[in-house]
Formats: structure tokens, C-alpha cells, sequence
């Protein structure tokens, strides 16, 4: 009974904050209306994809970037609770370690699902229209934010400062990135690059993206639902047990 | 008995921070862990709060195995930590209601109870304001407030006072009292403030160096001295005419200054005075725990303040984001 309040409340709490700082939603919006515009208008000035003009062909790849570096970087949030001895009332409580991961990542998941909608709102001026494929489009961003969030939830559960936790970050959320087909299509790639873009779980999701919201795809729907829902789980596996091991 | 700890011991690597521990606690007692910083209170406490596991030996607290049942020893008990560790960018009534849905309190009597130890601690009106806007004292407030909320048997106060200024320490002393008046609940407190031992504590444990030297009503400790305490500054004093006055119970000399336990003590100053030599200052007082310590560790207690404070750590948290 106090598993699912207790889940709850962890769950609330992030929310609350969230909602306190307005900056951070702000901020978090402002990176991906760069690339949109900036990169995407500049470089799609002479570059098309297929038939498609560049800006409109990286924005789902823009939309996975925007929940992919708000994801990992919630991590950052475990070490502050370390930091403000927060986490002692948290794990002193009488709630086992798995609830209290969970909730950290239905907190992570709303927040990433808020600034994605953020980004979606602005899909009518890349020339995105949608209509049921949003249902799915919001699936499977919940799937990927899942995995993701729980990525930087256990490089959190690890990390004594913030500043180190920022540090490690970078080596993730890059190659995270730039190997996703965010910004290219990824047919027709040298095989060495091809074998790592395979496997990044977050390929899939721009996949998925891309292919509800324009079309073209790679992998097909079926083969992202399914990769990104077994990244997922084993990171929710991992997760919990890194919460497990994690000393005050 | 409320806790009965047996042998209980924590190492880390080749440290022992606490070594074969043993006491009880009675219900509705007040009892002091009293010790200087690195003692094994908050090591001791840990291990009974359940965050820290015994190398050996263990405790039951309120009936539950400390190893073996810590979500109902967690239950039972309810803690206020060292350091700071609510959430100041919540306000103080949700820092308490996320406290009772961990807690599992049931919705029915959620808001009645949060009303109630708000105004055991004075904060009702404050119950709105974040956190962060709070001073330390109604920080410590509300967080021993929080510790009481999911009407726990047992309280543990890890150094309730620390860093606090002494007009708030007076204050969170006073709210103490009144819990312990108003609320049936016993109390853990560590300290390293002999002052907040004695005033608050039915019995106190003295540690050091992880071991449980003496545990006694601050009374009996004073009294099993046997007399006051004369305290000298005197560069050569004549050690053996001291050791011939039979009411001088005991003779510690350290560096230029020389403490004496002395029965009756006002009608023998002079005769001692007299015995032992050229004397630079003279003190006489009625023992005090700091003359307990000395007594049983042969050493003095020096009060560290600074290290680890609440009210620094309260500050760095402002830099947060």
C-alpha cells in the first residue's frame, strides 16, 4: 500500500519542482528551435533528403534529441538529492529501492513528455501534419524516454557530484546523438558506421518517429516498437538494481 | 524495552567505528549517545535506522530485528538527520505530506496529522512558504516534525543542534521538552554538546572510540565522582602532598593544569592551596559530564564545532542549480 502512495508521491515531487522552474523548461526548448531553424534552415537551404527539404526531414531526429539530452541529463537530479541528504529521507522510508527508481522515472518521463510537446507544437511550420499517428508518436516516446531516463538515473545512482556527473554525460549524450540518423538518413553508410548507428537504442526511436511522422524509415515500426521496448526493460532491470547497491 | 542492542559493531576496512556495542532503551526514556565527532552516535544510529548494515551483532527496536525485519523497524521509528534533508524547493506542508504517502498514513487522517505536529512545532503559518526561504532553526523544526508525523515509538535526534546559534539551539531544546511532554515516545539523541546531554536526557551513554563507556542518569555520573572539582593552574605542583590529603579522590595532571576531585571541597580549598604550591588561577564547580569524560576516557572533551554543520551545508544547498 505504501509501495504505490509512496510511488506516487516520489512521483509528484518531481513534477512539483519541475513546474518551479520554469527556466529549465524554457531552456530546454531553446536548443532544439536552434537546431531547427539554424542548422536545419542553413543546411537545408542546399540540402534535401529524398524529396524531403533537410528541416523538415531532421525534426523528428530533433524532437529524440530534445527528450534524449533532458532524459540522461535528469540523472543529474539523484546526485543532487545525494547532495542535499534529501535521498536519506527517501531511502529510510519503508519503501524498497525498486519503488523508489520507478518513481524517479515517471518523474523523468513526464518531464521529457512535456518538453516534447513543447517541440511538437511547432510541427505545423516544418510542414508536420498529424493526425492519429500522435497517439503513437507519444508511445513510443514514452518507451525511449523510459530507457533513457533510466540511463542517466544509473549514472547518477553512481556519481558523487554534479560536476563529474556532467562530465560523463557529454561522452554519452553525443555519440548518442550523432550516431541516431538524427541528422542524416541512415541507409547507405560505411559498414563501420552502420554497425554502431544498429546499435543505438536510440536509432529506433527516430526511426519510429521518422516513420509515423514522415514516412520513410529504416527498420520499420515494428522492429523499433520491439528494440526500444526490450531497451527499456533491461534498463528498468538495471536501474533498480543499481538503485539497490546505492550507498548514502 | 524499546531497543535492546547486542554487540553490535560496524567496521570499515580496518576501522572499527563502533565495537561491540551493547545497551537498552526504555520506553518513554530519553537517552543521550554522548561522544566527540567520530565517536559511532550517527554510525550507531545508522545501523539502527536500518541504513547501515552490522558487521555483527545486532538490535531489535520496537520488537523488530534490525537485519531481518527493517521495513517494520523502519515503521517504528522515525529519524532527524545531521544534516538537512528536506526539500527546499517544496514548501514545508508538501515536504510533510511526500513524508506520510512514504509513509503509507492513511488519507483519512493525512491532513488532521499534518495540522497537528505543524502546530507541536510552531509552523502552521509558515506551512506555505518553500523551503529554501525557511531559517535553520524552523528547518530542524520541520524536520523533526516530519519525524514524528507517521506517529513512530521512537525518535532519533542525530545531533539535533548542530551549528545552530544558541538562542535557536534554546528554542529546538524547548520544542524537545514539549515532545517529550506531550508526545509518549522515546528518544534517541546524539550529541557532542555536554549541555544539551544533560538538560534533555534521563540517561546518557558516554562513547568514545566506538564503545560505550559509561551509561548512567547525568545525576548518578556526576555523583559516582565523589566530590567537586578543583581545577589549578600551577607550573610545579607538589603532587605528593597532594596524594597525602585523604579527601582528594583523584589527581590529573596535564600540562600546567592539574584537576582534583575533592570531597567537600569549599572547606578544604584552603588547605590544599596551602599544600600544593605556587598556584596561577583556582576554579572550583560541582562536576560537570565534561569531568565525567575526563574521568573514564583520560582525556578531555573537546566540543568540535564546525565539521560537517547543518547551517553550512544549509548554505551550499542554496548554490543548487
Amino acid at each position: 500500500m505504501s509501495e504505490l502512495s509512496g510511488l506516487y508521491a516520489l512521483w509528484e515531487r518531481e513534477f512539483r519542482i519541475f513546474l518551479r522552474e520554469r527556466s529549465r523548461i524554457v531552456s530546454s526548448a531553446i536548443n532544439p528551435l536552434l537546431w531547427l531553424f539554424v542548422f536545419g534552415g542553413g543546411l537545408g537551404s542546399q540540402v534535401s533528403v529524398g524529396n524531403l527539404n533537410y528541416q523538415t526531414f531532421i525534426y523528428p531526429g530533433v524532437v529524440v534529441m530534445t527528450v534524449l539530452f533532458s532524459s540522461i541529463f535528469y540523472g543529474a537530479y539523484v546526485v543532487w538529492d545525494k547532495r542535499l541528504d534529501f535521498l536519506k529521507e527517501v531511502l529510510v522510508a519503508p519503501i524498497s529501492r525498486v519503488t523508489i527508481f520507478l518513481g524517479k522515472v515517471l518523474g523523468g518521463v513526464t518531464d521529457g513528455l512535456i518538453q516534447a510537446t513543447i517541440l511538437l507544437l511547432f510541427a505545423p511550420i516544418f510542414g508536420i501534419t498529424y493526425g492519429l499517428n500522435l497517439t503513437l508518436v507519444y508511445a513510443f516516446l514514452f518507451i525511449l524516454v523510459i530507457g533513457l531516463v533510466s540511463v542517466g538515473l544509473v549514472i547518477g545512482s553512481m556519481m558523487e557530484s554534479p560536476e563529474g556527473f556532467g562530465l560523463i554525460i557529454s561522452f554519452v549524450n553525443f555519440p548518442l546523438f550523432f550516431l541516431s540518423g538524427a541528422l542524416y538518413p541512415l541507409s547507405n553508410l560505411p559498414t563501420w558506421l552502420t554497425i554502431f548507428t544498429a546499435a543505438n537504442p536510440v536509432s529506433y526511436g527516430v526511426d519510429a518517429i521518422r516513420a509515423l511522422m514522415l514516412g520513410t524509415h529504416t527498420f520499420g515500426i515494428f522492429v523499433d516498437f520491439v528494440v526500444l521496448l526490450m531497451f527499456a526493460l533491461l534498463m528498468i532491470a538495471i536501474g533498480s538494481l543499481a538503485f539497490k547497491r546505492m550507498k548514502l | 524495552m524499546i531497543i535492546e542492542i547486542e554487540n553490535l559493531t560496524k567496521r570499515f576496512g580496518d576501522f572499527v567505528a563502533v565495537d561491540s556495542v551493547n545497551f537498552s532503551i526504555q520506553e518513554g526514556e530519553v537517552l543521550g549517545l554522548l561522544g566527540p565527532n567520530g565517536a559511532g552516535k550517527t554510525t550507531t544510529l545508522h545501523m539502527l535506522a536500518t541504513l547501515l548494515k552490522p558487521t555483527s551483532g545486532t538490535a531489535v527496536v520496537n520488537g523488530y530485528d534490525i537485519s531481518k525485519e527493517s521495513a517494520l523497524v523502519r515503521k517504528s521509528i522515525g529519524i532527524v538527520f545531521q544534516e538537512p534533508s528536506s526539500d527546499d524547493l517544496l514548501t514545508g506542508y508538501e515536504n510533510l505530506k511526500l513524508h506520510a504517502l512514504l509513509y503509507g498514513v492513511p488519507s483519512s487522517v493525512r491532513k488532521k496529522r499534518i495540522e497537528e505536529v505543524l502546530r507541536l512545532v510552531d509552523l502552521t503559518d509558515r506551512r506555505g512558504d518553500l523551503v529554501k526561504h525557511y531559517s535553520g532553526g524552523m528547518r530542524r523544526r520541520l524536520e523533526i516534525a516530519r519525524g514524528l508525523l507517521h506517529n513512530p515509538k521512537i525518535l532519533f535526534l542525530d545531533e539535533p543542534t548542530l551549528g545552530l546559534d544558541p538562542q535557536t539551539r534554546e528554542h529546538i531544546w524547548g520544542y524537545i521538552e514539549r515532545l517529550v511532554e506531550e508526545q509518549r515516545i522515546s528518544i534517541v539523541i546524539t550529541t557532542h554538546y555536554m549541555e544539551e546531554a544533560d538538560r534533555l536526557c534521563d540517561r546518557i551513554a558516554i562513547i568514545d572510540h566506538g564503545k560505550i563507556v559509561v551509561l548512567d542518569s547525568p545525576e548518578s555520573l556526576k555523583r559516582a565522582l565523589g566530590g567537586d572539582i578543583i581545577r589549578l593552574e600551577i607550573k610545579q605542583p607538589d603532587l605528593d602532598a597532594l596524594k597525602k590529603l585523604d579527601y582528594v579522590k583523584k589527581v590529573d595532571a596535564r600540562d600546567a593544569t592539574l584537576s582534583l576531585t575533592v570531597i567537600d571541597a569549599r572547606s578544604h580549598l584552603q588547605e590544599v592551596l596551602a599544600v600544593v604550591g605556587r598556584v596561577e588561577s583556582v576554579e572550583l564547580h560541582p562536576p560537570s559530564l565534561e569531568d565525567v569524560f575526563l574521568n573514564y576516557t583520560g582525556r578531555e572533551f573537546r566540543e568540535q564545532e564546525a565539521e560537517g554543520g547543518f547551517w553550512e551545508r544549509a548554505m551550499t544547498m542554496r548554490a543548487r542549480k
